[in-house]
């Protein structure tokens, strides 16, 4: 009964929302071109799910995120643990490093469409380069926050430097690698659209966006935005999650 | 100690860091001069230093920058002064928690850039729909971290000031509201990097005709990069003065010297 109470009370928001843009739509004095009616945008969706053509879309703006965040993944990983474990490198890189980060990432893409063209090419390399650097602070920080105790000890017991790398470093920063690149997919998510928009791919989520304002087409522009939302719900939620409850929730060092 | 601290200072991870900034700055000089690039493409370093010197004389980049703060000032505000009743109700009442969580983590997860093109046609191009954009980006960290912060009180807090008679508007004011601002700042930390981002995007899409993101945009028409590769420095450095001069200050004046433990969430 308590349950079917909460579902209840966590659709109020929704009917009035939906309502009150149903009563803008029909008896609004907006051009209903620009506030279509929620069984329109509806209407809209399965039609275009149906020809595919939202599936083709999401399968290349995915492809492109993932391509981008296995290059960011590897270079942040990889020199963020060089910056946690070499002094001069860490001394070296983290002021330039501190220095590009704050810049968003967005703000690089018409450099990049200068230099890579347009199309897939920069949109994937932008997106590795604007979620690197999440990547880079946090696995670095991981590094460092190991226990000094913990490494002392195994060297000690006779551990080799492979093996205190394999058994102690990495698994000990992990929980603050997998949160930056967490972090990092989200960002690279966040700005992914956008840049289809700004590199004019050929198919993509963004670019059906933004290719439906020059038509006026507010409905498919609606319903693309519901499928980027469930998307990006299912990318926090489910993957990293999942990945999360596997090890460092597992192995006692996260509360899950 | 003071003496110890001074002959301590690391002067190597200086070296260490001005010997990074150079061996960029060299292996982007020679990239640039080498010839694999036009010019026009990869300018050297000079340029771009003397255009950043040309744009700061002709002052119209004051214009461009002050037009891209107020913008992200304004959508904060806005956000800040919906987002931090909402988070307060929510942390306190069950049925504004059970009302707004849904309508919390149905949009928060869609992109605020992917709405830039459907605010242009809602709101026209320029002001309103960059705005809108900026707001959007930041008012669902803002409203998430107030609730977290108000849920996560501690309750041997509530609870003593109600054992010592405080009427709920002082339960409110002193104990709850106070309690909650290390959250509440770490969101809006959080908040002012995605409305950075938003509104340099939104710039970049709903192209207003003043603001930083327009400047990169126009002079990418125009194939101006020395003028992109400028603005990018000038985007870089108000991002470090703000985090440094405001927001840090902003933690050192209010949580640190509360003696709050100071939450790092990124």
């Amino acid at each position: 009964m308590r349950r079917f109470m909460d579902i209840l009370l966590a659709c109020i928001p929704f009917a009035i929302i939906f309502l009150s843009w149903q009563l803008l739509s029909l008896y609004g004095s907006f051009p209903e071109k620009l506030v279509p009616d929620l069984g329109q945008i509806a209407q809209t969706f399965v039609r275009l799910a149906s020809e595919g053509v939202l599936w083709e879309a999401a399968k290349s703006t995915l492809y492109r995120l993932l391509l981008g965040f296995i290059i960011s993944g590897f270079v942040g990983v990889f020199l963020g643990i060089l910056m946690g474990r070499y002094k001069s490198v860490e001394d070296t890189l983290l002021p330039l490093i501190s220095f590009v980060y704050p810049i968003p990432g967005i703000a690089y893409a018409p450099l990049f469409v200068l230099w890579f063209g347009l199309g897939d090419v920069p949109a994937i390399l932008l997106i590795a380069f604007a979620s690197t650097f999440i990547v880079i602070m946090n696995t670095w920080k991981g590094v460092k926050s190991v226990k000094p105790v913990w490494i002392k000890s195994a060297e000690i017991m006779g551990a080799k430097s492979t093996d205190i790398f394999w058994r102690i470093v990495l698994p000990g920063a992990l929980p603050f690698i997998l949160s930056g690149l967490r972090l990092g997919l989200a960002a690279a998510w966040r700005i992914l659209v956008a840049v289809e928009m700004l590199m004019s791919v050929k198919v993509g989520l963004g670019w059906m966006i933004f290719g439906s304002q020059t038509f006026l087409n507010t409905d498919v522009m609606l319903a693309t935005i519901a499928l980027i939302g469930l998307i990006g719900v299912i990318l926090e939620k489910q993957i990293f999650e999942q990945i999360e409850r596997r090890t460092v929730v597992r192995w006692g060092m996260v509360k899950g | 100690m003071n003496e110890k601290n001074k002959s301590n200072f690391p002067w190597r991870t200086l070296y260490r860091g001005l010997a990074g900034f150079c061996c960029a700055l060299v292996i982007w000089e020679i990239f640039a001069r080498s010839g694999l690039y036009s010019k026009a493409l990869t300018p050297p370093l000079w340029e771009v230093l003397s255009r950043l010197k040309d744009m700061l004389e002709d002052g119209q980049i004051f214009i461009h920058t002050g037009s891209t703060m107020l913008r992200v000032l304004l959508g904060l505000s806005i956000s800040f002064a919906i987002a931090i009743p909402i988070g307060m109700a929510m942390g306190t009442s069950r049925n504004a928690e059970r009302t707004f969580s849904p309508l919390l983590s149905v949009l928060m997860p869609i992109p605020s850039l992917a709405w830039v093109p459907l605010f242009v046609l809602w709101f026209g191009i320029g002001n309103l729909a960059t705005i809108m954009v900026v707001i959007y980006a930041s008012i669902f960290t803002l409203t998430y971290n107030t609730w977290t912060g108000a849920r996560a009180i501690n309750q041997v807090w509530t609870k003593s000031a109600f054992v010592m008679g405080a009427n709920k508007n002082q339960m409110f004011w002193y104990v709850m509201l106070p309690g909650t601002m290390p959250y509440v700042i770490s969101g809006l930390r959080i908040a002012f990097g995605r409305a950075w981002i938003a509104v340099i995007g939104g710039e970049l899409l709903a192209s207003p005709d003043w603001g930083l993101g327009k400047i990169i945009f126009d002079a990418g028409e125009y194939l101006e990069t020395e003028t992109m590769l400028a603005s990018l420095v000038i985007i870089g450095l108000i991002g470090i003065a703000i985090e440094k001069f405001f927001l840090r200050r902003l933690e050192a004046a209010t949580i640190e010297r509360w003696g709050m433990a100071q939450s790092t969430t990124n």
